[in-house]
């Protein structure tokens, strides 16, 4: 079954995986029930193909356990790790923005005190980890690691640098969206999410198998911040604002059954 | 008000400059009494290993009190947190140093698991019971050839429990939808 999986991957065309992408989408517009989040099972992501668990997620009531989780505080984060733009000798290079919102649970109520962690690329779409190989150049002036713990309304605030389109090697001339990963801690084991973040009007939205493998396009646009401009400052920075909501479980009863 | 849950995105290739941090995977320091290692493996469908898998345990302690104090970033080694973090390495391995937890309120103690990866489009949550764990409701709610999934095995003094994603021997991911509603 999964035997081609990466000999077919160097292989594939935008057009091929674009065709892939259109046809599973045209299966959920069919198929009269809503999925909230990624699938697990998404073959135009190449790399899902041998990482996706091919049985059933098995139900399970949580234990007392699950419905506490690990708790942070003053001593786990320094305010100033909230700032990506300042932690080094000089100014990093790029769009200079501000993504702020509030972290909320499936009532409404804040997620206070929590961590939330996040990570990207730089202006040009370069990480700092060494296996990117992307030729486009390192800013010295800009790792693209945050962390900040959420206020007592849920609120998160990063001052950090706007991320550049990143090529990878899913596909052909694969290109990913802009985006800033976030991990986030609920108060229980079970609200934990990794996500990433999107920039509004992206054109490469429709081209990427990650994106794209949320086949709801009302649960795709949960991941794309809205500009703000009353977040923006003068010849400072541009503001997004980007809210999170942690209901606990990872899929619905509706999407297990995609097999 | 009822909100819904903001999706998930895989963690992708490049966590590795951001999430793992010293000490992130030490829950006690290796030279505590009661220190135990977990180890064991990430593999795919073909049984090769993962070695861009992050992997995240929370547990009560070794009496079965639950932490709910801060410092698991910053450790202080006399103020077990219950939560550690783990990178695999490039053999797909994964290492933690720990305590047996102890029953919360009398139930089967376990240790609760969160599994992250590239290629794994959103993260999976499972189980790593005790060696000779058998009598547990969610244990025998499982077929019984996939019940060893989620049971750790003694090897010397390290529990051993590896994370199979895909294939006959895959390990149970668990749904906790139902806790939504």
């Amino acid at each position: 079954m999964a035997v081609a999986a990466s000999s077919d991957a160097a292989a594939a065309t935008q057009a091929q995986i674009s065709a892939e992408i259109a046809a599973a989408a045209k299966e959920y517009a069919g198929a009269g029930r809503e999925e909230t989040t990624a699938r697990l099972d998404y073959r135009p992501y190449r790399s899902s193909i041998l990482r996706h668990p091919t049985k059933d997620l098995h139900h399970a009531d949580p234990e007392t356990l699950e419905l506490l989780g690990p708790v942070f505080g003053d001593q786990d984060v320094d305010p100033l790790e909230a700032d990506l733009t300042i932690q080094h000798g000089g100014e990093p290079i790029g769009e200079r923005t501000l993504i702020t919102g509030r972290v909320l649970d499936g009532q409404g109520r804040p997620v206070a005190g929590q961590l939330v962690e996040i990570w990207q690329a730089n202006a040009a779409g370069r990480y700092v980890h060494k296996r990117d190989q992307h030729h486009a150049p390192i800013d010295p002036n800009f790792a693209g690691v945050g962390r900040c713990r959420t206020g007592p309304d849920g609120s998160y605030r990063f001052l950090t640098i706007k991320p550049g389109p990143y090529p990878w090697r899913n596909h052909d001339n694969a290109w990913r969206p802009a985006h800033v990963h976030f991990s986030i801690f609920g108060t229980a084991f079970t609200q934990r999410l990794v996500t990433q973040m999107y920039f509004p009007g992206d054109p490469l939205f429709d081209l990427d198998p990650i994106f794209q493998s949320i086949v709801d396009p009302r649960a795709r646009d949960r991941l794309v911040a809205a500009y703000d401009h009353e977040l923006t400052r003068p010849e400072t920075h541009t503001g997004y604002r980007w809210d999170i909501v942690l209901t606990g479980a990872a899929s619905t009863p509706l999407d297990r059954e995609e097999g | 008000m009822d909100l819904v849950a903001t999706p998930a995105q895989t963690i992708g290739p490049f966590f590795g400059f951001a999430l793992p941090y010293d000490g992130d995977a030490d829950l006690v320091p290796p030279g505590h009494p009661d220190a135990v290692q977990l180890i064991g493996r990430v593999l795919d469908g073909d049984g090769a290993p993962v070695p861009d898998a992050l992997l995240e345990i929370w547990q009560a302690d070794a009496t079965g009190e639950i932490p709910q104090r801060p410092g698991s970033r910053a450790r202080d080694p006399f103020a077990f947190t219950g939560w550690g973090r783990a990178a695999t390495d490039r053999a797909g391995w994964y290492r933690f140093t720990t305590v047996r937890p102890g029953p919360v309120a009398g139930a089967v103690p376990f240790i609760a698991m969160t599994v992250f990866a590239r290629g794994l489009l959103r993260h999976l949550f499972t189980r790593v019971y005790l060696p000779g764990t058998a009598d547990d409701r969610l244990l025998a709610s499982l077929p019984a050839e996939r019940r060893a999934t989620l049971v750790a095995t003694a090897d010397g003094p390290r529990l051993r429990f590896d994370v199979r994603l895909q294939g006959p021997d895959e390990t149970v991911f668990l749904d906790f939808a139902a806790a939504d509603e």
